[in-house]
């Protein structure tokens, strides 16, 4: 059973308190009124437009805007999208993986810090957390190109301490796709990774360093495996954005490190290419889809508590 | 032997366990959070072997204490020895010392066996699964191996939380309100448990708690703490029948505590004048030997008579009581009788058919057996540990 299917049968056994309000009646059906505006919402702005591109997909690729679409059940827009662009799609993956790792191993730490060891500087630092959330995406990404430019101090130090060399280079590279991808994305990595550590009772970590774990092996037992439903939520919020963004690559990358989210982009933009972009961002969408649930079957969250 | 040799505890055989176990000793151990000092100055030795309760409200140093031996809390100042070696500075995972935590702190997301296996497994022990089915079957919980400590009840984690840090052999049980997530029936029960245990394992344990009753039925030896020092320390029944101080007597049970004065004394023996009364006491049992004085006495240890109806040259009595209260309890009657300085004292009375039963508006004496008086300084506060005798879960 999955870890969401365990909680769904545990509210399910859950006594209905709504039982008791019976004879009034109404109370009953309090939970479907609720969810009115959330489904209308969905049916709106995602199963409509969902349908379209899946329509938009399979249109003839011989229409434009002028002489108008049509769907001819075209599939082999679906095998042109990929064979013309597996190299982005696989680099997608590769950046937006990496950038999930870094997250992780940036976001780990100090997740960690905030939740045991803050003290009362934990609400200070949670706030510092989402504190880029209050700039546009655009211009924090705009200002890593400052960061990360020719005669930046980033690039003067790294080539002073000659682990760049005189001619080396970070901007327009794919080292500054990933970073970029790793900073706006940071966040969504540590407030998960933050919340399931926090509710780790501190006495657990106490109790595997009474029984003889030294802190090491207590946080491989105890800490790490109470933490990984924190861990999956958090890289599946990285990983799925990072690997269909095209705003870092295209203003930290060359086009040679475009991401098939770049090559979406300029298919329904520039290309006009309406049934390319459709197939292959529906591409995108099922592998995304497909890895995610492997992961998370992998993952076995279903035997945390 | 070094501080290096206690790192590693783990006997080769079990039988071996009681030879390994070494006293516990605690000199003037300090430990102070900012300005609060919630344990001062501590000197405590615990003999291997011996069921050691530490008792008290909360908040009065115990657990902190308790927190310090295990290693999870550093002290300020002072030092902790197993037999000859300093343990003060060990890690808590290099001490031959485990913990049942209060609220049992077990492993959420480890099975039964793996909770109790936790120990073993980190030593690198290889006969872990034999020694965990064992130690499985010692408390009962065979048939509960494989499930989640979620899935079982209070009284079950309690007893994996023991089985988990018993398994280790350690030279030194520690246990922290061990009982306190219980309903009082299972209370009962884990109380003797506890203690045959104690006594087949041969182990020190030393055992945390705000409940007399409970430290009492366990102990050996109970050290009473308040504010962060031990106010006495000895056998349950040394406890009970000639407590040190108010706190102790109010704590520990209840007292009536009369003001009285020192009158005058002969050798072995001490007179006493309350409000009027002359009243004898064992010099031993008095705590200062002149001056304004408490007299204590056990309110089971006090038997009522009408007025002028017994006299006994033996015992202790004072008059002019008036019954304001009488209330069965089934074992017993507990009076109130307001004496004629307008203080209300408690009597229990068994309920053996023998005596008369007096109802409110009654004019009585009260009398005790001289050696059941005790006599403990005015200065202290009479009210000392009387709110906290009370325990709400």
């Amino acid at each position: 059973m999955s870890a969401l299917g365990q909680v769904a049968s545990e509210i399910e056994n859950e006594p209905e308190p709504a039982e008791v309000d019976e004879p009034k009646g109404g109370r009953r059906y309090t939970g479907y009124v609720l969810i009115i505006p959330g489904i209308l919402w969905l049916g709106l702005f995602f199963l409509i437009p969902f349908y379209s591109l899946v329509a938009t997909s399979l249109y003839d690729p011989a229409g434009t805007v002028f002489s108008g679409y049509e769907v001819t059940w075209e599939w082999s827009n679906y095998t042109t999208a990929i064979t013309e662009n597996w190299q982005p799609l696989l680099r997608s993956f590769w950046f937006g993986g990496l950038a999930t790792l870094f997250c992780l191993l940036l976001g780990y730490p100090l997740a960690y810090a905030i939740a045991f060891k803050a003290g009362r500087w934990k609400n200070l630092m949670l706030v510092l957390v989402i504190a880029p959330f209050f700039t546009s995406f655009l211009i924090r990404t705009i200002s890593w190109q400052l960061i990360l430019a020719d005669n930046g101090f980033v690039v003067e130090t790294l080539q002073w301490l000659h682990i760049l060399g005189q001619d080396g280079r970070l901007l327009n590279t794919p080292i500054a796709v990933v970073t970029g991808l790793t900073y706006n994305f940071l966040p969504f990595m540590v407030l998960p990774l933050y919340a399931s550590l926090e509710r780790i009772d501190p006495r657990l970590i106490e109790a595997a360093s009474d029984l003889y774990a030294s802190p090491i092996r207590g946080f491989a037992k105890v800490t790490l495996p109470l933490s990984m439903p924190g861990v999956v939520a958090g890289t599946l919020l990285t990983f799925i954005p990072a690997a269909g963004d095209f705003i870092n690559a295209e203003l930290l990358g060359r086009p040679s490190d475009s991401m098939i989210g770049n090559v979406i982009q300029g298919y329904f933009g520039g290309g006009n290419n309406y049934p390319d972009a459709a197939a292959l961002s529906l591409v995108l969408m099922a592998l995304i889809l497909v890895m995610v649930i492997f992961y998370v079957r992998r993952a076995g969250t279903e035997d945390l508590v | 032997m070094t501080t290096a040799d206690a790192a590693a505890p783990a006997p080769e055989s079990s039988t071996a366990a009681p030879e390994t176990t070494r006293d516990l000793r605690l000199e003037s151990l300090t430990k102070s959070f900012g300005t609060f000092v919630a344990v001062r100055d501590l000197d405590l030795t615990v003999p291997r072997g011996s069921f050691f309760a530490l008792l008290g409200p909360s908040g009065c140093g115990k657990t902190t204490t308790l927190r310090m031996v295990a290693g999870l809390e550093q002290p300020t100042q002072g030092q902790i020895y197993l037999g000859d070696d300093e343990v003060t500075d060990l890690r808590p995972y290099k001490r031959p010392v485990n913990t049942v935590f209060q609220n049992y702190a077990l492993f959420p997301h480890l099975t039964i066996f793996d909770n109790i296996a936790f120990g073993l497994r980190r030593r690198g022990r290889k006969d872990v699964d034999s020694a965990v089915n064992e130690m499985i079957e010692l408390v009962e919980l065979g048939s509960q191996a494989h499930k989640k400590p979620a899935q079982l009840s209070g009284g079950q984690q309690q007893r994996v939380a023991l089985a988990r840090a018993l398994i280790n052999e350690p030279e030194v049980l520690l246990l922290d309100e061990p009982l306190g997530a219980l309903d009082l029936k299972l209370r009962r029960q884990m109380q003797i448990e506890l203690k045959r245990i104690q006594i087949e394992v041969e182990e020190t344990f030393v055992h945390v708690t705000h409940d007399q009753e409970e430290a009492m039925t366990m102990a050996d030896t109970i050290a009473v703490m308040n504010g962060g020092v031990i106010e006495q320390m000895g056998p349950p029944s040394e406890l009970y029948e000639n407590p040190a101080t108010t706190f102790v007597a109010n704590f520990l049970g209840q007292s009536n505590l009369i003001r009285g004065e020192l009158a005058s004394g002969s050798d072995g023996e001490l007179v006493v004048d309350i409000h009027g009364s002359k009243i004898g006491v064992s010099r031993e049992r008095s705590r200062v030997q002149n001056g304004p004085v408490w007299v204590g006495v056990r309110p089971e240890k006090v038997y009522i008579s009408a007025t002028g109806e017994e006299e006994s040259t033996d015992a202790n009595t004072i008059v002019g009581g008036t019954i304001t209260d009488t209330s069965f309890i089934g074992v017993s009657t507990q009076y109130l009788v307001r004496m004629p300085w307008g203080q209300e004292l408690t009597v229990f009375e068994q309920n053996t058919g023998a005596r008369k039963v007096f109802s409110p508006g009654t004019t009585v004496d009260l009398h005790w057996s001289r050696p059941h008086t005790f006599v403990l300084d005015a200065e202290q506060d009479a009210t000392a540990g009387v709110e906290t005798v009370d325990d709400t879960p």
